[in-house]
């Protein structure tokens, strides 16, 4: 197992050195840079920009460079954000999306999961319909409509809840944007746990099973439910890398300060060091996200050890 | 317990804790305010020219001089000042009672290493170049001369400051209010580098002081009580409250959550009338929005016919009145109505009825070769932006009578401004906001290298400009000003489009908030009133 850790972990270096490579360069090469706008810059303050972010050597020099900090720890300074380095950034940020993303992900995982048994075991029952037209429903109306509508509703209108703001992740401000959140994942985790169990239900160890005399519940419990996990396990690994590092719509809607929109407007803003800082952050979170739902199929399924 | 009832219940057991740790009376006269984003930094020299920045740094910060309710320059940190005759001369003499947040006076030599720190090339700063004017600012900006040439000069124990000017610039005290006319406290950046400007490390001389910041959340301050007018100021702080999405920031407002929204959408303005009249504050401001038109060889636009049959063909008050709401005011002119001592020129024609226009303008196009069998291809470019694609798809229908066949090109902000910037463009959506209240900084546009994207080049007309720089009369200054305007418009180099408002949303409960063309706001001036 140890081993087996170690090789995956040995294999993630060229992965992370290739994708660092390739946005490195291909932020390059895309038009417009950090210092256009809407107020053109006298050529002298350019070049002293240039040079104090050492935009002005050579690229191949800038990479070796960047590549050097970034052994020693160091993501640079962000050309947008002057007053935060990008490690300062995404420290800052990665908590809030952190406990958002993990409890969005927990209910999902909470409500999800027995809506798709549920509907599995009422197949094609009223039950059945109107559980999977809800969460059809949740994965039609993308969260950039249903926000604002709750944001009106539960804060405009009844005022139970704050509209936005983090105000240090005080739990009535966490109560809609993880809701928000959550509704597409809950979704997707419901209709894949339906298929999959319906699979399961459908194999040949269920029917020995229930030949052997074993109730129902014994059935579901013991036997059914863990290999019916195994598509949204392996759905979970990106899954929670991506919910994690946060949501652009979802944080500007309510006004959090996770790492999500750093992402979009790192690029936008073509401010190079924080999107390459986003993107190795979110390359190793993948890489370890994938090895730990790999270990976890071992729980789940007998037939798959990595011990030999 | 409901839960909204529980989170009132922790606010005010957050505030009771506050107390105990000596921190001022409790949240209740604290100033929520919803701004655009978050500020670059917080140190003047690297700020990067958002108006969100200015807010802040204007409430933390104190010039030599600063700026009223009304936006009027009133006395800062300098009680009084003299020009010299020849107008290349400034001569402050600050206030005794000045003081940073630590306690330590604020004097001449910290306004001199301000401004060395300022135009160092090792700064990087943004903004250096509206230095330029001072002797040497711009050798030593570009690494040609020595820091201490720079002509400034601190006299009589730090009392006085001098500022020497190569040339008169009647513009400069006006400039002063902006972030690179605050001093920096030489103590604390010798002490702490770079990362001076963080809260944790941060002393001010303003009227509020800044004790925490969540990047992208809010940035919290309280009342500076060595602020020189502190017993003045009524508000125990003020947060602030970078919000990008502007429907989102309504809500909060609506919600209770902000006593301030700064620029709510424009495209929101009759909804917001209707709903909550009482707090909707607009009006026109000092920024121009306006379609660029390219002058090099190559563009059809160099033609000058070609360009005014273009800028006759736009229905500006169809723009103004039907897609923007009402919210902003259409223009004829490239310097906003709203600028002091001055009456901006028209471009001529567009007083005339459309019926004239259009016919003098189709008239144009077919004097330029232009018709039925021969119809005009062009590109028009803009940033992308509801707003700005709703205003193109419009003008390329008011085109289309001309013959004119639009193409449409849209690219993000960065891009499009890059491409303006290389003259990669017929015709292009642009737009100018100045921050100080002076016609120059709008005509300047077309005679400066820098944001002259299309490339107007007139002597006479630059000549007017550099001459009326330098003329300390104000009413012959504005002559030449109005005259150059007037010249340059008859060219059309550019077709005005409409005149930017100031819009905020600003509750009942806040007075000491005035409407103002420059759209700026101290907070030192409000105070609020809960109970109302």
């Amino acid at each position: 197992m140890l081993s087996y850790i170690a090789k995956r972990l040995a294999m993630a270096i060229p992965t992370l050195l290739i994708v660092i490579t390739a946005s490195f360069f291909l932020m390059r090469v895309a038009p417009g840079g950090p210092f256009d706008g809407e107020r053109q810059l006298p050529p002298e303050i350019e070049a002293n920009l240039m040079a104090a972010y050492h935009l002005d050597e050579p690229l191949p020099m800038q990479y070796l460079r960047y590549m050097g900090n970034l052994l020693q720890g160091d993501f640079g300074p962000s050309f947008k954000y002057k007053d935060f380095s990008v490690t300062d950034l995404i420290a800052q940020g990665f908590p809030v999306s952190l406990e958002l993303g993990g409890l969005a992900i927990a209910l999902a995982l909470l409500l999800g999961i027995p809506m798709g048994v549920m509907a599995a075991l009422k197949r094609n029952t009223t039950v059945d319909y109107l559980l999977m037209g809800t969460a059809l429903g949740g994965i039609a109306v993308p969260n950039f409509v249903i926000a604002p509508l709750m944001a009106l509703f539960f804060g405009v209108m009844l005022g139970w809840l704050p509209v936005g703001g983090w105000n240090g992740g005080a739990l009535p401000n966490l109560v809609l944007p993880v809701v928000a959140l959550a509704i597409q994942q809950i979704a997707y985790i419901a209709r894949m746990m339906r298929a999959s169990m319906i699979e399961v239900l459908g194999s040949h160890f269920i029917r020995t099973a229930r030949a052997k005399g074993l109730n129902e519940r014994q059935v579901i419990w013991r036997h059914a439910l863990r290999p019916a996990m195994l598509p949204v396990l392996s759905y979970l690994g990106p899954a929670i890398a991506g919910i994690i590092t946060g949501s652009v719509v979802i944080e500007q809607i309510f006004g959090l300060p996770g790492i999500g929109r750093y992402f979009v407007q790192g690029a936008l803003n073509r401010d190079y060091t924080l999107v390459m800082g986003t993107v190795v952050f979110y390359g190793i979170l993948i890489v370890l996200m994938n090895l730990i739902v790999d270990l976890l199929y071992s729980l789940f399924d007998p037939q798959i050890r990595y011990d030999d | 317990m409901t839960i909204f009832a529980r989170a009132r219940l922790t606010r005010t057991l957050i505030g009771a804790a506050g107390l105990t740790l000596g921190m001022p009376l409790a949240a209740a006269a604290t100033l929520n305010i919803g701004i655009s984003g978050d500020p670059a930094s917080l140190d003047p020299a690297r700020v990067t020219g958002g108006v969100w920045e200015e807010d802040v740094l204007r409430d933390i910060f104190e010039g030599l001089v600063a700026i009223d309710a009304q936006g009027q320059i009133i006395p800062g940190v300098a009680k009084s000042w003299e020009t010299s005759d020849d107008g290349r001369t400034y001569t402050f003499h600050l206030r005794e009672d000045a003081r940073w947040s630590d306690g330590e006076p604020v004097t001449a030599e910290d306004f001199v290493f301000a401004l060395r720190y300022q135009v160092n090339p090792k700064t990087a700063s943004n903004y250096a170049h509206r230095l330029y004017p001072v002797v040497n600012a711009q050798k030593i900006n570009a690494g040609e001369a020595e820091l201490d040439t720079l002509g400034v000069e601190s006299q009589d124990d730090g009392n006085t400051l001098v500022i020497r000017l190569a040339e008169p610039a009647a513009y400069f005290l006006k400039t002063l209010v902006l972030p690179f006319g605050y001093p920096i406290p030489e103590h604390v950046v010798k002490e702490k580098g770079e990362r001076w400007s963080r809260p944790d490390n941060i002393v001010v001389n303003g009227a509020f002081k800044p004790v925490r910041w969540v990047s992208n959340a809010e940035l919290d301050t309280v009342k500076n009580t060595e602020f020189h007018d502190a017993d003045k100021v009524t508000l125990d702080g003020v947060n602030y409250y970078p919000i990008e999405d502007k429907n989102a920031g309504i809500s909060r407002f609506q919600a209770g959550e902000l006593d301030i929204l700064r620029d709510f959408p424009a495209a929101r303005y009759q909804w917001l009338e209707q709903q909550i009249p009482d707090a909707v504050k607009i009006t026109p401001s000092l920024g121009s929005y306006y379609y660029v038109f390219n002058l090099r060889d190559g563009s059809p636009t160099a033609d000058k016919r070609v360009r005014e049959a273009l800028s006759l063909a736009i229905r500006r008050d169809v723009i103004s009145e039907k897609l923007l709401d009402g919210a902003v005011t259409a223009s004829h002119s490239l310097v906003p109505p709203g600028v002091s001592h001055y009456t901006p020129a028209a471009q001529p024609g567009l007083d005339d009825d459309m019926d004239t226009r259009l016919n003098r303008a189709r008239k144009l196009m077919k004097d330029a070769g232009y018709g039925p069998d021969k119809p005009l291809n062009l590109t028009l470019r803009y940033n992308s932006g509801d707003e700005h694609q709703r205003i193109a798809v419009a003008v390329a229908a008011m085109w289309k009578p001309l013959g004119v066949n639009v193409e449409m090109r849209n690219s993000e902000a960065n891009v499009h401004y890059s491409e303006l910037m290389q003259g990669d463009f017929q015709v292009a959506r642009a737009a100018w906001i100045s921050s100080y209240d002076d016609a120059q900084n709008f005509l300047q546009l077309l005679s400066a290298a820098t944001n002259n994207y299309g490339d107007y080049q007139n002597s006479e007309y630059s000549q007017l400009i550099t001459q009326s720089d330098r003329e300390l009369d104000s009413d012959r200054r504005r002559d030449m000003m109005q005259r150059a305007e007037a010249m340059a418009l008859a060219d059309y180099p550019l077709a005005p489009i409409y005149t930017y408002a100031a819009r905020n949303l600003v509750k009942p409960t806040v007075s000491g908030w005035d409407n103002n063309a420059l759209d700026m706001h101290a907070s030192r001036w409000i105070s609020l009133d809960r109970n109302q």
